[in-house]
């Protein structure tokens, strides 16, 4: 990722910010300009916090450049607080502990560094809520 | 619709280390011209995935007229991920309907093993959204094992059924001389290879390859008609996808498709079904009324789609086996239809099959093309 890609997207990379139509009473993360499902121009900017629920996973063992160094990590799909999907690495556990499903919270993590482009690149990643698994 | 079919070709699928993109290209263009017995066309248009990422070359429609001898001929690149060749031959039908070509020349053509494998990872990632999926480490293998796990978990299939289809792809290709691999596998090497994504082992995904193939499409009558040529879209990646285990791209063009050719999924005799991981092939099938959905396992299981079953697929082996040179895949496909509807499928000849469909499908399931054809015309 480019620098000035990654300079724009950092409010919605370090941060859940949804972008929310009041017509379809949707949420979207990625953040959007216009409402897919409407059109509607005038969407606003949701904080999204709360708890994630584990759709699916998977443990990435062949990884794209810049990534090889944290191989193998965990990708999930988690729904965040019902509202909005997000493609996150799930972290501080094991593969064999997941299920789908289960309660996650959001934290924050370095996604990469050294990368061609010279970003440390961060972002939300998930972990399992403490408690809330057993 | 009035389009035919007037001349093939394909190069054998493999990894072509002393051959160019456009060396590739131009040779599958050169030949399928031959065998339509053409000196030229009025245009071309060629379905790439990778050529700006891995080449870093773009303008091939150009490059690939040049390289043909055929400078001066309108030529175009068309793009849609792992559906480029089904997009391009799209686009290549829709000229001839319109009147305004007689003959057009359609090429497929993929060149990964000019870079390594995380460079091709990270190019074919880029199907999906490049911020919100692919920067954050996720590949494309990933999305697919996201739905292969959750696939099995929803409908409670065991990952061995799924696995079949891996077996199955490389039983058609033992008896095709143009596959990339000519292995006979067994559940148990499938599932005994090493996992990729999980729960997506290796011997489930298509491989890294190079090839190109190309069909000269004529308004000319000929003995193969193309009866639908359909594409539609999708959400690009999974965030919005109300149902994560169908495609509604896949559903919504193979409607459309069975609607032009006036065809139901029961009057369909072979299909080529885009299985570039077991999991997308399972799903396809369902998705376009082969299966009831989250049976299409214990089906392919059951030997309902083998060369000698009631619907025969991916009957030179699929991208699983014959190969997945990405863009020029929606080519081969329609390649191994024509063999097939032209009685020149050797060993693994079906009989009697008139009507044969290929789906191909774009990233995970952002775009999908459908095209019927015709035998016997």
């Amino acid at each position: 990722m480019s620098v000035p890609r990654y300079w724009r997207m950092i409010p919605y990379l370090h941060r859940l910010v949804a972008s929310y139509c009041e017509n379809c009473s949707k949420y979207y993360y990625p953040p959007r300009e216009i409402c897919p499902r409407c059109r509607n121009k005038d969407l606003k900017n949701v904080d999204i916090n709360g708890e994630g629920k584990l759709l699916t996973f998977t443990v990435i063992r062949s990884p794209p450049a810049d990534f090889e160094s944290l191989s193998p990590y965990i990708m999930g799909l988690v729904e965040v607080d019902g509202k909005i999907r997000v493609i996150a690495r799930i972290v501080d556990v094991e593969p064999e502990e997941l299920r789908i499903g289960m309660s996650l919270e959001p934290t924050v993590r370095r996604y990469r560094v050294n990368g061609k482009d010279g970003i440390i690149q961060y972002g939300i990643a998930f972990r399992p809520l403490y408690n809330n698994n057993t | 619709m009035s389009v035919f079919i007037r001349g093939i070709s394909a190069l054998k699928v493999g990894e072509h280390w002393n051959r160019s993109l456009r060396s590739l290209g131009a040779e599958a263009g050169i030949n399928a011209l031959e065998d339509a017995s053409l000196s030229t066309v009025d245009a071309i248009y060629v379905g790439n995935m990778c050529a700006p990422y891995l080449q870093a070359q773009s303008h091939i429609g150009a490059l690939i007229a040049d390289y043909m001898g055929l400078s001066g001929v309108p030529a175009v690149h068309v793009e849609a991920a792992c559906a480029s060749g089904g997009a391009a031959l799209h686009e290549a039908c829709k000229a001839v309907l319109s009147g305004e070509y007689n003959n057009v020349l359609c090429i497929g053509v993929e060149k990964l093993s000019d870079m390594p494998t995380s460079q091709v990872s990270s190019s074919l990632a880029s199907a999906d959204d490049r911020v919100f999926s692919a920067d954050l480490g996720m590949t494309f293998v990933g999305l697919n094992a996201l739905l292969h796990r959750l696939y099995m978990h929803h409908f409670q299939v065991p990952p061995e059924k799924i696995a079949e289809l891996a077996v199955l792809s490389h039983a058609h290709a033992l008896n095709n001389p143009y596959a990339q691999y000519h292995l006979k596998l067994t559940v148990e090497n499938v599932m005994s290879s090493p996992l990729i994504a999980d729960p997506i082992h290796l011997l489930e995904c298509a491989a890294i390859s190079d090839g190109a193939a190309a069909v000269v499409l004529s308004r000319e009558k000929g003995d193969i008609k193309v009866i639908a040529s359909t594409m539609s879209s999708d959400y690009l990646s999974l965030h919005e996808r109300t149902d994560l285990l169908s495609f509604s791209a896949t559903q919504r063009a193979v409607m459309q498709a069975y609607k032009q050719a006036n065809l139901s999924p029961k009057d369909i005799h072979i299909v080529e079904v885009h299985d570039a991981f077991t999991i997308m092939g399972v799903i396809s099938l369902e998705d376009m009324g082969f299966a009831k959905r989250g049976e299409a396992a214990e089906l392919i299981e059951a030997g309902y789609f083998n060369l000698n079953g009631e619907l025969p697929i991916n009957t030179l082996g699929g991208l699983k086996a014959r190969g997945h040179p990405v863009g020029a895949t929606g080519i081969y496909q329609v390649v191994d239809l024509v063999k097939q509807l032209r009685g020149d499928a050797g060993v693994n000849q079906i009989d009697n099959a008139i009507y044969g469909l290929a789906q191909n499908v774009g990233g995970i399931g952002g775009t999908v093309t459908i095209h019927i054809l015709e035998g016997r015309c």
